[in-house]
């Protein structure tokens, strides 16, 4: 036990797919650590639920290895999917059986849980009101709290959610990263995919970053994404002035802000703005010789780089895909 | 095995055996009645007497042999009806005895073909590809259980309920029927082994049979029958993704079998085909073969070859494929 602990509690290595003619991953090696929130990202197509239905063997993998707690996932499902809980995809449960049917069904199928185990994830997950009733008459965020319940009745060590704030209001989407985080503080790992990467920001201690059906890097969320180019934007009056002032710190300007930035904030921007490739440290200084030179700042803003703009700096002009 | 008890519930509570009850309580007493109407029908031509009534379809059947607008098939089809019907009459038995029972091995006979198998169908065609469209099969193959025995699970649990189908058929057409021609007739005897050469009919190993241990043997053959049917099912409900291609395919491979078995007396090969060889319980009351050469071992092998081989395909796509959708 004592050993596991500090071993990799997901271990994939160099793993490729090939369906039909083309190979749709191409190279994922990457490890998951017991009690860390490790995050999968990348754009749709990059290769994420094929990787993920790998890891829970609903697809062979035509090369490459995957561990969990020490059991090849591959050649011995039933030790390693023991500690295994997820949701691919959607949540898909039974919709003529009651939400407790449901958790009945999967219970039945591991070993080690009884009725006591299904109520208390049923209280984890605050279903309790409506777990009698069939499912068919459930909203959707109350189906993806029965699939987390039904993830998590085996008492897994490490938990796999695809894509798991799709569909939900930002509520509930909020509920969910405490509800992954105090689980991760219990010891779990958890495994979580998505193409947006504020979500990965907020809730993940790593991160590995696919595109393509390859792995990009592995490594803390703060040096992968928060390090790497960093814009703000600039309202200032008047406008050429303070570009000016810009350039000449040697900053450089975006000159098409809708290739680096979400559409939402491109329609945000004034007719004063300005989107300056530069790290925040600079702002108050060259705010004030602004100042100082007279042109009126109006307001300083920082933004974080969209996904795509995130691989462009990885893959160094690199195409994707 | 309590996946199997999981397969179970799910069966049960999709509520499809209950569609099966439903269809069968409803057309049981059509066929019964109409039954019922032909029975008058003739009592009041015939005054009662069957054997002027027999005297009259062998009549009928040999005028129909001179004709040149019969086809050849269908006068060999009545060459031997004819003497077998000539049997009964020569040792006094009426064939056609009015009762639940008789109502009931009749039905059965003429249900083994079509009408219990499509009735098989609806559970079973949906089995496999039915979690396939609803994505459910993700959650079931995510567990720590290896495919094959999740596969198993699903077959034993079809045998059950084709089990029960077929028992309640017979269930249900015995007490609606019963209700209009009497619950009497089990100890009726039966003649069987007929043995049919060309066109004659060889007596020799004939011998009767009271009517209830026919019906039993009748049950055994048409359970087997559906079980093998049950079997192709799950196949191609494991191949094929949607449950409604599934259906369409087993439809169509069933109504081409009775298609076929009208007309493909001169396609000798046909007769490997599973289609044509579900109708077993002929052999039993001796009618002649869809195609030369066929005879109860032979339809009993072709049809066990089908569904082992269904069997084998069904569990090596299952535990092999690529989970992709």
């Amino acid at each position: 036990m004592a050993q596991e602990q500090t071993d990799s509690v997901l271990s994939v290595q160099h793993l490729k797919k090939k369906i039909g003619r083309k190979w749709i991953i191409k190279d994922v090696t990457f490890d998951v650590k017991p009690g860390e929130i490790f995050g999968f990202l990348g754009p749709n197509g990059a290769g994420k639920t094929t990787t993920i239905r790998m890891l829970v063997d609903l697809i062979k993998p035509t090369e490459g290895k995957i561990q969990v707690c020490g059991y090849d996932v591959n050649r011995d499902p039933e030790r390693a999917l023991k500690y295994v809980g997820s949701i691919v995809e959607n949540p898909e449960v039974y919709t003529y059986l009651t939400g407790w049917e449901n958790l009945e069904h999967f219970a039945r199928m591991q070993p080690g849980v009884d009725n006591d185990r299904i109520q208390e994830v049923v209280d984890i997950v605050r279903l309790d009101q409506r777990i009698h009733d069939k499912v068919r008459t459930y909203s959707l965020g109350m189906r993806q709290r029965l699939g987390i319940a039904q993830a998590l009745l085996g008492r897994p060590r490490l938990l796999i959610l695809d894509e798991p704030t799709n569909g939900l209001d930002p509520k509930g989407i909020k509920e969910l990263r405490v509800f992954i985080k105090q689980l991760a503080s219990e010891g779990m790992a958890v495994f979580v995919s998505s193409h947006l990467l504020s979500e990965i920001q907020l809730l993940c201690d790593r991160v590995a970053i696919i595109s393509a059906g390859r792995v990009l890097a592995v490594g803390g969320v703060n040096e992968l994404i928060e390090d790497h180019s960093k814009l703000a934007i600039w309202h200032v009056a008047p406008l050429e002035e303070g570009k000016k002032m810009l350039l000449d710190a040697g900053i450089s300007l975006v000159d098409r802000p809708a290739d680096v930035m979400d559409d939402t904030i491109v329609a945000g921007l004034g007719p004063n703005a300005v989107v300056a490739e530069m790290h925040e440290d600079r702002i108050p200084v060259l705010v004030q010789q602004m100042v100082q030179a007279g042109v009126q700042v109006e307001g300083v803003q920082r933004i974080q780089p969209t996904l795509e703009q995130l691989f462009l700096k990885m893959t160094e002009g690199e195409s994707i895909e | 095995m309590p996946l199997i008890r999981n397969e179970t519930i799910k069966m049960v509570k999709k509520k499809r055996l209950y569609i099966i009850f439903i269809v069968l309580a409803v057309l049981v007493p059509m066929f019964t009645y109409a039954q019922m109407k032909s029975a008058e029908n003739n009592r009041d031509k015939f005054g009662g007497d069957w054997r002027l009534e027999l005297q009259q379809a062998i009549t009928d059947n040999q005028n129909s042999l001179g004709s040149d607008r019969v086809p050849e098939e269908y006068k060999k089809y009545r060459t031997v009806y004819i003497q077998q019907m000539q049997y009964y009459l020569e040792n006094d038995i009426n064939p056609k005895e009015p009762g639940g029972v008789t109502f009931t091995r009749e039905f059965m006979n003429n249900a083994v073909g079509l009408f219990i198998p499509l009735l098989i169908m609806a559970i079973a065609s949906d089995l496999v590809s039915g979690e396939r469209t609803t994505g459910t099969i993700k959650m079931l193959l995510t567990r720590p259980v290896k495919r094959w025995k999740v596969l198993l699970s699903k077959l034993i649990t079809l045998i059950m309920f084709v089990s029960i189908i077929v028992v309640s058929a017979y269930i249900i057409c015995y007490v609606i029927s019963g209700a209009v021609f009497g619950y009497k007739g089990f100890g009726m005897p039966i003649f069987t082994g007929f043995k049919v050469v060309g066109t004659d009919v060889d007596m020799s190993a004939v011998h009767a049979v009271d009517q209830w241990l026919y019906m039993l043997m009748q049950a055994g053959l048409i359970w087997f029958v559906s079980i093998i049917v049950a079997m192709l099912a799950f196949m191609v409900s494991v191949l094929v993704r949607s449950t409604a291609a599934s259906i369409v395919i087993m439809m169509a491979a069933l109504i081409a079998g009775t298609i076929l078995t009208s007309m493909a007396a001169s396609w000798q090969s046909a007769k490997y085909l599973f289609m044509v060889n579900l109708e077993l319980p002929d052999y039993l009351s001796g009618g002649l073969p869809p195609i030369e050469g066929m005879n109860l071992g032979f339809s009993l092998i072709v049809l066990s070859v089908w569904g082992i081989a269904s069997l084998f395909v069904s569990f090596i796509v299952f535990t092999k494929r690529d989970i992709l959708n």
